[in-house]
């Protein structure tokens, strides 16, 4: 095994270029994971700690450009406003040593269906910065990102630099099943945004799928529902069964299995009550937001 | 490889480091100081708990050449840091550089730790019964007594999340509980 230490982007791009079967390391909570265990013996490590751009974030007009190795512990600490959802799901990743270590670069990398920033990203709607040396800089939509049980779209010699995610321009909410508060992997988690300025809901499904996925039909339903129904305006409680019809076309949009963590009706069951309840806690959030505008004017 | 880095304020050289080799690893195994505990290998326990440039981490999770250049607490230096630490704060008790440079990274024993002298979070273990078996208890150290300096006056919750890594299995959890209130405690007080 060998071990590269790139002191810049340039050249962990270089040496990406030169030894494709390099596996990219920077919290290493998922790779020294495979090590330790002996599941892995890559060729090459590239270690990514040194490149500190990866450590940084702007925040612009519309969207964060989080770079892929900022710690969710910074996540939860500095960007709770701009990415609410995402700050939440930090929060139900692991530990506190492992929030220290571990970025959204790494689980986008990892691409688990249950790597725990998915649905969030998914629901914020994201677009993944990745680079290589031969080919420059290309945006990945999130939609596109995942590819298979931990495959994504990333070209042999590319690594992921940041991820550019839209600010919250509405109520953002995120739930996670398991046994305990710390320290587990999702048996199933759901994400949901709403975003006022569109009047569109996105969801993110994890870990009740091949790979992370949206609940297109329960979005469509629900975008439709509140549209008709002048929801947006009104600020009325969204009906119950309206809920009820998107919390079942959530777990709909599941294609779950049965393993060790959980079964898989128990997850196309659990993701529907968690479709309902943050689509409730999300709305009031929304109305009580509005009722304090209209209050103000 | 060969991997320079500091521990406990000492510089130290690992060598014939294997590429894929943990810090936990060199630590025990290179630079003769098994405080930090081997358990799961896989971040769930929290008994390797270190110290990474101020940061608390699974030392099982960081690559050996992740560590090069950068600087490394374990349990065998929490007394020296936490007595470092207070001293900053006061600005009292200067210590020359001759004496930092001279700390050594082993404690007073290397094997044992017997003999030296004990941070307040660590008495505060002893005197509450928060040690059973003690193979948690570096870990938990480790990660309480950074709780504690981000954190002087911590809720029950600020506590339980911030040792939420760190498993005991002699399920000695409110022995722990009250050792870090007791730490809190004496440490608000001035003792």
């Amino acid at each position: 095994m060998d071990f590269l230490r790139p002191a810049s982007w340039e050249e962990a791009l270089a040496a990406k270029a030169e030894h494709p079967t390099a596996v990219p390391i920077a919290g290493g909570t998922d790779v020294m994971v495979e090590i330790n265990f002996d599941h892995r013996r890559p060729e090459y490590l590239l270690d990514l700690n040194r490149v500190g751009d990866l450590y940084e974030w702007e925040v612009g007009e519309d969207t964060v450009r989080l770079g892929a190795s900022v710690p969710y512990t910074r996540i939860m600490e500095n960007l709770r406003a701009e990415l609410p959802g995402l700050a939440l799901a930090s929060h139900t990743v692991a530990s506190p040593q492992i929030r220290n270590r571990g970025g959204v670069g790494g689980n986008l990398g990892t691409a688990s269906p249950a790597g725990d920033a998915h649905p969030a990203l998914l629901a914020a709607g994201a677009d993944v910065e990745v680079e290589s040396a031969a080919r420059g800089t290309r945006l990945v939509p999130i939609d596109a990102f995942y590819t298979g049980v931990k495959r994504n779209a990333l070209e042999p010699d590319e690594l992921i630099r940041a991820v550019h995610i839209k600010k919250a321009d509405g109520p953002q909410q995120y739930s996670k099943v398991g046994t305990r508060n710390a320290m587990v992997i999702a048996v199933c988690a759901f994400g949901l945004a709403l975003h006022p300025a569109t009047r569109t809901v996105r969801t993110g499904i994890g870990s009740a799928a091949p790979t992370p996925v949206r609940a297109k039909a329960a979005e469509e339903f629900l975008n439709a529902a509140l549209e008709e129904g002048g929801f947006w305006d009104n600020g009325k409680i969204v009906t119950p069964s309206v809920a009820k019809r998107f919390a079942e076309l959530c777990s709909g949009a599941c294609n779950p299995i049965d393993d060790v963590r959980g079964t898989a009706s128990y997850r196309r069951h659990a993701v529907g009550v968690m479709a309902r309840r943050t689509l409730t806690w999300t709305w009031e959030s929304y109305r009580g937001t509005r009722r304090a505008t209209e209050g103000a004017a | 490889m060969r991997v320079n880095f500091t521990v406990n304020g000492r510089p130290q050289e690992a060598d014939d480091v294997w590429e894929g080799e943990s810090l936990l690893y060199v630590l025990r195994e290179r630079l003769g100081l098994p405080g930090s505990k081997n358990a799961c290998e896989q971040g769930e326990c929290g008994s390797c708990t270190v110290r990474l440039d101020g940061v608390p981490v699974c030392s099982c999770l960081v690559a050996a050449g992740q560590a090069e250049g950068r600087e490394v607490v374990t349990v065998e230096g929490l007394a020296d840091y936490a007595k470092q630490r207070s001293c900053g704060d006061s600005g009292s008790c200067g210590t020359t550089p001759d004496e930092a440079g001279s700390r050594q990274a082993e404690g007073t024993d290397s094997q044992t730790g017997e003999g030296g002298e004990l941070s307040p979070v660590q008495q505060a273990f002893i005197d509450a019964g928060a040690v059973q078996c003690g193979f948690c208890t570096p870990g938990l150290l480790v990660a309480a007594d950074e709780m504690l300096e981000r954190n002087p006056s911590p809720s029950d919750a600020d506590i339980r999340e911030a040792l939420s890594g760190n498993l005991c299995r002699c399920t000695g959890y409110e022995k722990i509980m009250d050792a870090v209130r007791l730490a809190a405690a004496r440490q608000s007080e001035g003792v």
